[in-house]
């Protein structure tokens, strides 16, 4: 089987015209950049409101609870439901843009919500100290302070939209998800190998670019607070509590309790927000 | 309504093999990811390894996976195995970091106390660590059982069958019944798998109610 996967990428036919590996792999980056843009546009400004106000928390217990729901299924309902009202080209690609977005969006609502719900009551407090606005509060003190969960947010719906969005191809949706459903369609099994190990491959890749951006990107405070929070041990897991952690840090020694509940709540973020599929 | 009361048998048997393709994955998971979180725990250079290494496998999409299976096992492609094994790598992914998290989080100062107390190796592990874990690896394992049940309806694709099958022929032959009931037998069966998950760690760890609700 491998030879004849191997034979499938390397043969020139596989890389030019409409049905090619450039074309595909570009679909399928549009798609998601897309989807993730449009989702983000929503998520964000929701996330921080609530993260900031603390109201309608039940806005992000809701949205986590869409998991549930089987991704293939509301895909196929979405695209019966859309699908026939929508005419051309535009009706393959809206319905499956619209169940990406919606997959896309409890994500990075939980990773902004979470990330500025856990800066420290005392940072706030210093903050609003000296003299901040609200608004001052969010954008200086919140936001890089929440920035490492909100990014992990960003990653997750990314990687869970490149996966979608390769089963989005049952519902006539290009990018490299044809591969594999056509690939299957006619038995032609190097096809749709070959497409899998790009789709694996893609989301590797995305993911280690995110993660690059991430360390980039986040405050060399908060990763200076992350490492001695690591030598810790039984501490909070530094990284995404960040200056709260430090704070806490600071204090009493063994606030076991406190820590092992962080961790429960962190865990179970984590492990929500990054569904595969 | 009507479609449900025609083909309920076929529901049921496609949500047994559903239960089956999700839950048996989940137990095995769960039994690998125990070993692999404790050595990510016991020695600090072996974390950052085996969660990075469990992430990757996590970041696969699962369609890819189930397809790429038949390369890496040589079954063939519509064998069940694929989807079983597929699955488990999935559980393992998510459960290594939260078991290893979950025993990082049990204080020094109990560890300590078993220590003096007498507890050694494994018996400390089994009566005193893993036991302050579970609410973390619980956690962990109930997003699991949820991700679980709602990938594995994918495997249609692959020719797999469980419940994602009344998904994809509600689609192809547009039976909003058979597709609607599709989607709620598989909200259910989450449901149903999160509920026994959270009765089992409830029975577990009675001190988290006596302590009102907090472990």
């Amino acid at each position: 089987m491998i030879p004849s996967l191997i034979s499938w990428l390397t043969d020139p036919a596989s890389w030019s015209g409409e049905d090619g590996i450039p074309t595909r792999l570009l679909e399928h980056l549009g798609y998601t950049l897309l989807t993730v843009v449009l989702a983000a546009v929503v998520a964000i400004p929701l996330g921080l409101w609530v993260g900031h106000t603390g109201r309608a928390r039940w806005l992000v217990s809701l949205t986590n609870s869409v998991r549930a729901v089987p991704t293939l299924g509301l895909l196929f309902a979405v695209s019966l439901l859309l699908g026939p009202r929508i005419s051309g080209e535009l009706a393959f690609l809206v319905p499956s843009i619209v169940v990406l977005v919606i997959l896309a969006i409890p994500p990075i609502l939980a990773g902004t919500y979470a990330g500025i719900e856990a800066v420290s009551p005392a940072v706030r407090d210093a903050a609003r100290g000296v003299g901040m606005t609200g608004w001052q509060v969010v954008r200086s003190v919140e936001v890089p302070n929440g920035m490492p969960l909100l990014l992990s947010g960003i990653r997750s719906a990314v990687l869970q939209v490149v996966a979608t969005a390769t089963i989005a191809a049952l519902v006539g949706l290009g990018g490299l998800g044809r591969y594999l459903i056509d690939g299957i369609a006619l038995g032609d099994y190097p096809r749709a190998a070959g497409g899998a190990l790009l789709v694996a491959v893609l989301a590797v890749v995305l993911d280690g670019v995110l993660a690059l951006v991430q360390r980039r990107v986040v405050s060399p405070g908060l990763t200076a607070g992350a490492r001695s929070g690591r030598q810790g041990r039984g501490g909070s897991r530094g990284g995404p509590a960040g200056l709260a952690g430090g704070g806490r840090r600071g204090g009493v020694s063994g606030s076991g309790k406190d820590s092992a509940d962080e961790m429960v709540e962190g865990e179970r973020f984590v492990g929500e927000t990054r569904a595969p599929l | 309504m009507t479609w449900l009361g025609d083909n309920w048998r076929t529901v049921l048997d496609l949500a047994v093999s559903h239960l089956y393709l999700a839950g048996v994955p989940l137990v095995i998971g769960l039994v690998l990811a125990l070993p692999l979180g404790w050595a990510a725990k016991r020695w600090a250079g072996a974390y950052p390894v085996i969660i990075t290494g469990t992430g990757l496998l996590y970041t696969i999409p699962s369609l890819a996976l189930f397809v790429m299976m038949p390369l890496l096992l040589g079954t063939k492609i519509l064998d069940p195995v694929n989807v079983l094994v597929a699955m488990t790598i999935y559980t393992v992914a998510l459960l290594v970091r939260t078991v290893a998290d979950g025993l990082r989080a049990v204080p020094d100062h109990v560890e300590q106390a078993a220590t003096a107390m007498g507890y050694r190796g494994l018996r400390r592990l089994f009566g005193v660590e893993l036991p302050l874990a579970l609410p973390v690896i619980a956690a962990g394992l109930r997003v699991a059982a949820v991700s679980n049940v709602s990938i594995v309806s994918v495997a249609s694709v692959v020719g797999v069958s469980q419940l994602g099958d009344l998904l994809v022929d509600g689609y192809n032959r547009v039976i909003w019944g058979e597709l609607l009931t599709g989607i709620l037998a598989c909200v259910l069966l989450a449901l149903l798998l999160d509920l026994v998950i959270q009765a089992g760690t409830r029975a577990l760890t009675p001190w988290v109610r006596a302590q009102g609700g907090r472990p």
